[in-house]
């Protein structure tokens, strides 16, 4: 009985808490109702970065340091691949595709870019010069 | 010569003149009707898959609100090379009117890499004439430009300036910018540098 009594009280300040924490959280959408349009995001600029950008921790994704709005990547085309594969990253100064792209999920290695890796921008993103939205001290590989 | 001859004469001028005047203006005039993107676009082979395409590029909508319509980019604008391209043209209405061949968007997909050459072609051989109709080195500002595409113009860009021939033209790098590359395109097929 007493077991219960606690329990029970544990679980109604843990609703208090929570009830508390739901109400003072701004989520993404703001404070629209549901049904109304949620707010425009505020329009960024693609950041251009000359050199490129450092890994921020091993094994990461490299971020695009230039601007891909021009960019198609569909059934037919990918024009990431005009400047980062293998016949042409040289002469465009550009990094290749790792080798891994190249890979089938049974290890096999393909002409082409593998189907899981075709979708460049899964992955990889190109990035904006805006300040965070919460403060962090995080300082990445060094 | 007798008045009435006199009078012939100036009878004939002045017929030659008003009938010059309708045929000439005439002809014009349906020549400029068949340059706009409307008539363009009145066949669904138009509308349905190029000019859908050309609605995602930066040709289309922009910052400054300049737009590219597709005469603008498919027809010259010296006389000559437009009458030229005129009746080049027929052979399109045939292909629309008689075989057919890119009646459907799949057809259209099969011929893509076809037609994309041709124009390839044709603007590599005209120094990429109709591209030069907006953009022009002498009126580039490479300062403003990203570094990669400053640096890709560069050359050329003296080149031009010094009067010597330019030794890329737009379309040797600028493929696939209004319209989607077909499938198969060879990344190498663009000349080194921006591409």
């Amino acid at each position: 009985m007493k077991k219960t009594i606690k329990n029970l009280m544990i679980a109604c300040v843990a609703l208090i808490f929570t009830g508390t924490a739901i109400g003072a959280v701004d989520s993404l959408r703001g404070s629209q109702a549901i049904p109304e349009m949620s707010k425009e995001p505020a329009k960024m600029q693609q950041m251009v970065v000359k050199g490129g950008v450092d890994r921020s921790y091993k094994q990461q994704p490299p971020v695009i340091p230039h601007d891909i709005e021009k960019d198609k990547i569909d059934l037919k085309v990918n024009t990431c691949m005009n400047c980062h594969s293998e016949k042409t990253f040289k002469a465009k100064k550009a990094p290749k595709a790792g080798d891994s792209h190249y890979e089938d999920r049974d290890g096999k290695m393909l002409e082409t870019l593998s189907a899981r890796r075709y979708f460049c921008n899964q992955c990889h993103a190109p990035q904006a010069n805006v300040a965070p939205l919460v403060e962090n001290s995080f300082e990445g590989l060094k | 010569m007798t008045i009435g001859s006199k009078k012939g004469t100036l009878g004939i001028l002045v017929v030659g003149i008003v009938s010059g005047i309708i045929l000439w203006g005439g002809f014009n005039w349906a020549m400029d009707i068949t340059n706009t993107e409307e008539f363009c676009i009145s066949c669904h082979e138009m509308k349905a898959t190029p000019y859908a395409e050309l609605e995602e590029t930066v040709h289309f909508t922009n910052r400054t609100g300049v737009r590219a319509t597709c005469p603008d980019c498919h027809v010259p604008r010296p006389w000559i090379h437009k009458i030229v391209r005129k009746i080049q043209a027929s052979n399109e209405l045939y292909h629309h009117f008689v075989t057919g061949d890119v009646d459907t968007p799949e057809k259209y997909e099969a011929k893509r890499m076809q037609l994309a050459q041709h124009v390839w072609a044709s603007m590599k051989e005209t120094n990429s004439r109709e591209c030069r109709n907006c953009h022009k080195f002498e009126s580039m500002d490479l300062e403003k430009q990203q570094s990669r595409g400053a640096d890709a113009h560069d050359p050329i860009y003296w080149e031009v300036v010094d009067g010597k021939s330019p030794s890329y033209t737009c379309i040797d790098c600028h493929k696939g910018i209004a319209h989607s590359l077909p499938e198969g395109f060879d990344p190498t097929w663009n000349a080194p540098g921006e591409g």
